[in-house]
Order: C-alpha cells, then structure tokens, then sequence
C-alpha cells in the first residue's frame, strides 16, 4: 500500500445561535461514515438521558459538561474528518456575540468559511457580522449554508432573496474572492453529503462536494520569499566534527520560496547575502517553500537572531515601527488610546504603545466610526501602534502570516487583540547594501 | 475512515510541486511550535512514554533542531502499572536519541505523601496527576510538551496548541487564551506553566502514516502476539498479577495487539491478526470504534476526560 498524497483543507462553522452549526458537522461526519459505533452508543446514551430518545446530532462538537448542560458551544471545537479525496480539519465556532473572538481564532487558519444562515431568519447582524471577519481574515473561500430550508417549505424564491440580501452587502467588504450559496437541511441532511430531491432547482455541489474539490493550490503566495528566524540553530560540541561550525537558521518559509544560491537579505540589519545551503532532518533540499520548516545556512557568518527576517530581494516588505492596523479586541478590559501592551508578530514580542484609535467598525452599516473612545470585547477597529522596534511586515491582505499580530496585555498575559497590518507605505530601504568583512 | 473506502487514496492531479500533502503540512505545523517552545521558555520538557503518539513527537524533535542536540530533557511518569515492553523501549528510545530522559515514579510519589490514593484505589490514573506537578514543580519546568490529539476525545479537542495552566497546574477551559494564526503566546508567570500539544492536529490514522514514512520503531504490543486476557467491564484486558482474575472471570489465551497504551490493569486489548504497520493502517481504515474506546478511564462518565484535564492531568 502506498503512502498517498492528500490535502487537507481546513475550515470553520459559523452563524447564529441555534443555526445548527453543531448539527452541520454532526451530519457532515454521519452521512459520511467517519462516525465510530462507540460514538454513535454515546449519542444514544445521551439521548435516553436528556434527548427524550432523539439522537441529537450537535452533541458531537458540543464536548463541555458546561455546554452540554446549557446546549450552547462555548469554545472552539476541531474536528476531524476524511474523504477519498480530502482530510478535514474542521473548526466549529461559536454564534454567541460574545464570543467573536473565538470565530477570528477558529477562522484564522482556515481555507475556507462556511456561514450559517436560517433560512426563516434570512440575513441577521450575526450573518453580516461573520461576512465582515471572513472577509476581514482574508479567507479564501466562503460559503453561506442556507439551512432549515424544509422549514421554508424548501422555496427556491425564499434561498434567491437570502442570496440576494447577502450579494448586496458583500461588495462593501470588498475582497471575499470565492463565495457559494447552498440551500441545505443540516437536520435531514439535504444537500449536505447528499444531493436533495427537494430542491430540483439548485444545480450546485452539495456542500460536502464543494469542500472535496474547491481549489486550494493556490492558497498561498509564492511570489516573494520570507523567513522569520525563530531558532538559532548551532550544536553544542557536536561528536560529528563537520558540524563544528554549522549554523543555521531555523524557521518556518512564511511567504514565497527560496532556492539555494538566491541572493537574500537579513532584516532589520539590511544586509545582503547568499543561501548557501538548506538543511532539513531529510537531508539538503535545493528549494523550500511556504508553509515549510527549514534551516537556512548562509554564506556569510552574520549576526543573525531571533526575530530577524530572510527576505527575498524582490518586493522587499515594509519596516517600521510606526503602524497601522485593524483589531479585533478580544478581552473584557477594552483598548484604549495610551495602552502599553506586547505585541507578538511572526517570531518576535516587542512592547507596544497603542498611539490612536482612527475608528470603529459598524457592522450593520459597515461604515467606519471616527475616533471611538474606546474599542470594547468583539469590536473592530483601526488603530495606530508604535512599536519599541520596527516590525518587517507585509500588508495582511497580502499575506496572513508575515501581516498579522496579536496584542498580550501585560502582568496577565492574557492575549487581548488579533491585529491585521495594513499595507506598508513604502517598502523597506536598507542603508548598507551589500555585506563587507 | 469510513468503510468501503479503498486505499490507495487517489492522487490528485490538480496538485503542483509546491503543495504538501497532509503528513507534510501537519509536520511542518508541529516543528514550527517545537522551536516556537525553545526558543520561548527556559525549561521546556517533553513528555516522553515510549507510546506511538510521543515516539512521533520525538521524531518532529528531531527535525525541529537537528543537527543540535533536542534541546529538553524527556519525562515520564511511572505509574508502576506499565506494560514492561514499554518501558524497556522508552528506555532505550531515549538513549538512541541522546536525550535526557527523567522518570518519576507514583510509587515514590505515595510513598512520600505526595499522591495519596483512597481506600482501595488500584487505578493510578488520577495519581499521575500529583506525581507529574511534582515533577514540574521539582525541575521548575515552564513548559512540558505532550502528544496528546484533538481527534482522541471530546474535551481534548477544545484545547489549545499552548495550552495554559495556573499555578495549580488547571486548565480552565471558560477562559483559553485565544490562539490566531500561528502566533502563539507563550508568556507565563513564575510558578505557571504551559502545556504544548505539537500533535493537536493529527489523527490516529495520521499517526500511523506518519510511522510508516518516517520508518519509526514502535514498541511490540502494538502488533498482534498471544496474551492471557480476561473479561472485565465489556473487555479484554490483560491478565496480571495487580489485579488477577476472580474465580468467575472468563479467562482466555487471545490474538490480540493494543490500540491504545494507558495502564496495565486498564488497556483493552483488541483481537488483531496485524503484525506490520501496514496491517494496522488497514485496521484502522475499517475499524468501528475510536481507539479511546478500548480506554477503561475514559468510560468512568460523559465528562471524564475534562474533570481530569481541570486537575492538571495531560
């Protein structure tokens, strides 16, 4: 038997309260026997107790003592889940407006979004509000789920206006690529794993369907190579006298790729340089690209550390320590203009002073609020931020990793803000060009 | 895996050069928070058993920060309750790689009042539990990687890839520190300390793939051989002498392998003609039941696994 290649493409739930989210992905692992008999008797012993004899699909996901005694999800739930021809890492996240952040944590990581929407509630401020972040995440892929159709008499002009509603928002949002609407019933399981015979007038893949073939290739950019150094990586009195002066750069490619003997440059120092070697446990390979762990050896024996950036010559990325950024405020204490807090970006902390709050986002208009006080627990803003040394950044909308951070808040630790950088205004332009002993 | 689903998996044509295929975007998301715990805490530690999850978990060590040395020592708690054959192969797994391996014992632990048992406990499940934050505590030890999976049961997989515990070694999952993108927090306060899951993402049968391209030794009862077992609790769990059979349990000489490895006196055996890992990956692929459903402990109540991960278990 042959180790086969296969992706996995992850995504989340999300949508309202009593959308049936959790019931979505319940049905998503029943019709497609990814459910073992051990969980299938937990159901129905679950049942007998508190279900009055009915399976209930949602407490699968649902895994908290707490939250099955209340019959809400409180936090991010994975599952895991495969077909022939994907794996599926599935992140179910809560409706409650109180937990937005655990959507942006849920949604963060994801390929793809797959919004709930009731189909006798149509657009709720919960729909448009998981539009935005989808769209503010720059996830590459969106579907709204309209469910519950079989309690709207599964009517095509009922799914058309809810599609409609939701299209005439969505230019506002501006960069969702990918976007599909499906008509299902997560209960019954129409359209889900299955084609449905109610519903003759819709064409597309089921929802299952789509998350199989939906074209992920793509999904991350290889234009133009980074490297955040997270790891010095020298052995101590090695036994094997060749590795005396190995030193390499450990990280994760975050962006583009790089081949042995590119020019590179080290950032902040500026410096330029060659790729001279690119170790991994597996042996040398000649090129590494994103999402890949490496260890880079370059030509020259420079002072490289953590937090330091490899960066291809080509679209250099920004440097600075004056930002701009959109933040999604996660914790009861709210931002506000003064703050000093951690920020975490790419493998470097750094502290931060938060040094204005431009504006507020309102999600039912999707207009900007000027100059809010301040921005409270799941709001989203954007804010000016110095940092005490410049990050080498990219545009969020640009690339996910090398343009997001996250704000700690000091002496709790607790982490308080997810930050999407805005692109910089002019790409970093380094003093000293070219390395000299 | 569902049933009736034929391996070989298809190849899919679409994908280019530049796409890894699932063990490899899982391993490079796993190395990436290994150096991300070395690079962050003084005293990391990985929590090593022998079992197939951690013998992966050392495997990703390994191409984490070779040619270095892995940067952490290893730890297990004994439980005293251990299949000897897993001992013998974390001991010596331990010394092929180089690594420091401490082992502290439940035994030592009641033996000095640390981990007390009620009247007639024989599990010693719960009393990991003060033995491991002992050891935490004795090694000051801000980080302890483990190879637990979100795939393995419910409570696991509300869990973090850092996963934050108090100075009473709890988790509180009402209150997780959020985790966007791949940018960990990793802060705690003297006397706190973090728990690590590299493996969060994987599944069994992932596990199982990633041992057979990585060619990985795993210790042998996880491959078909005869075992004395006896009927207990709806299973077959091995016949030994801290628990030995009543006069009415059903004995019997069995084929049989473990899925899963916790305890002795608490491991369901399954019948299984598998001896290679090929056997086990086609196992897997038709089977109908979690592998947590050969686990007696996990069995004790809906909410078993979450009241023990609050008191700080792994």
């Amino acid at each position: 038997m042959s180790v086969h290649p296969v992706e996995i493409l992850r995504f989340n739930t999300c949508g309202s309260v009593d959308d049936g989210k959790s019931t979505l992905i319940g049905r998503l692992l029943y019709d497609s026997k990814n459910l073992m008999e051990d969980q299938i008797e937990a159901l129905e012993r679950s049942a007998d107790i508190t279900g009055g004899g009915q399976i209930n699909l949602a407490n699968l996901t649902d895994g908290l003592r707490a939250e099955r005694e209340q019959g809400i999800t409180i936090d991010v739930a994975y599952r895991y889940f495969a077909t022939p021809r994907r794996k599926f890492i599935v992140a179910d996240t809560p409706g409650h407006v109180q937990y937005t952040r655990n959507m942006v944590t849920g949604a963060s990581t994801a390929n793809m979004s797959v919004v709930l929407v009731d189909a006798r509630l149509g657009v709720i401020e919960q729909t448009r509000r998981h539009s935005y972040l989808a769209a503010l995440l720059g996830i590459p892929h969106v579907v709204f789920a309209v469910n519950k159709m079989d309690l709207v008499d599964w009517r095509e002009e009922r799914f058309r206006e809810i599609r409609d509603d939701i299209e005439a928002f969505l230019p506002k949002l501006g960069v969702l690529k990918d976007v599909k609407f499906i008509p299902i019933s997560a209960l019954n399981g129409d359209n889900v794993v299955e084609p449905s015979p109610q519903t003759p007038w819709y064409q597309g893949p089921t929802l299952l369907g789509h998350l199989e073939t939906v074209h992920i290739a793509s999904d991350w950019d290889l234009t133009a190579f980074r490297m955040p150094v997270q790891w010095v990586n020298r052995p101590n009195n090695p036994k094997d006298h060749s590795l005396h002066d190995f030193r390499g750069l450990s990280g994760q490619v975050a962006r583009g790729l790089v081949k042995t003997g590119d020019s590179v440059m080290v950032l902040p120092a500026g410096i330029k340089t060659t790729v001279k070697e690119i170790w991994t446990y597996d042996g040398v390979v000649q090129e590494a690209f994103a999402p890949q762990s490496v260890t880079i050896r370059l030509q020259d024996d420079l002072d490289v550390s953590r937090g330091d950036m490899i960066v291809g010559l080509e679209n250099l990325p920004g440097m600075s320590s004056e930002l701009r950024a959109h933040v999604c405020w996660m914790n009861s204490r709210p931002l506000q203009k003064g703050k000093k807090y951690f920020l975490k970006h790419a493998a470097q902390t750094v502290q931060a002073v938060v040094t204005n709050l431009d504006n507020r986002m309102n999600i039912q208009t999707f207009e900007p609020e000027a100059e809010p006080a301040e921005l409270v627990m799941n709001s989203i803003g954007e804010i000016r931020i110095r940092t005490a040394k410049p990050l080498i950044y990219d545009g969020y909308a640009t690339n996910r990793l090398t343009g997001s951070f996250i704000l700690i808040e000091q002496g709790s630790n607790q982490t308080v803000g997810a930050g999407m950088l805005l692109p910089p205004t002019e790409p970093v332009k380094p003093e000293y060009q070219d390395f000299a002993i | 895996m569902p049933p009736g689903v034929e391996r070989p998996w298809p190849v899919l044509d679409q994908m280019s050069s530049y796409q890894l295929d699932h063990l490899q975007y899982l391993e490079t998301e796993s190395i990436h928070i290994m150096r991300e715990v070395a690079a962050e805490f003084e005293r990391p530690t990985i929590l090593f058993s022998g079992g197939k999850d951690s013998i992966c978990l050392l495997r990703l060590a390994e191409k984490a920060f070779r040619p270095s040395d892995i940067p952490m020592p290893f730890l297990n708690v004994d439980t005293g309750h251990h299949f000897p054959e897993l001992n013998e192969f974390r001991d010596r797994r331990a010394v092929e790689l180089g690594g420091k391996l401490i082992v502290r014992k439940v035994e030592d632990a009641i033996a000095s009042g640390i981990a007390v048992p009620n009247p007639g406990e024989v599990s010693r499940n719960r009393l990991q539990i003060p033995t491991l934050l002992a050891a935490i505590d004795e090694f000051q030890f801000d980080c302890a990687i483990g190879g637990a999976r979100r795939d393995e049961e419910k409570a696991r997989a509300k869990e973090r890839f850092f996963s934050f515990r108090d100075s009473f070694g709890q988790w509180d999952p009402r209150n997780q520190r959020p985790e966007i993108w791949n940018v960990y927090n990793a802060r705690v306060n003297p006397g706190e300390n973090m728990r690590v899951f590299p493996l969060s993402n994987w599944t069994e049968m992932d596990i199982w793939e990633y041992i057979k391209r990585e060619k990985l030794e795993v210790p042998t009862i996880y491959f078909s051989h005869k075992r004395q077992a006896v009927r207990r609790g709806g299973q077959w769990l091995p016949v030994t002498d801290i628990v030995p059979p009543k006069e009415k349990e059903e004995v019997r000489e069995m084929v049989v392998r473990v899925r899963t490895i916790g305890d002795i006196i608490s491991t369901g055996l399954v019948e299984s003609p598998a001896n290679t890992v090929d056997d086990i990956i086609a196992e897997i692929a038709a089977a109908r039941v979690t592998e947590r459903g050969s686990r007696a402990d996990d069995k004790a109540s809906e909410a078993a696994m979450e009241d023990r991960k609050k008191q700080g278990y792994f």
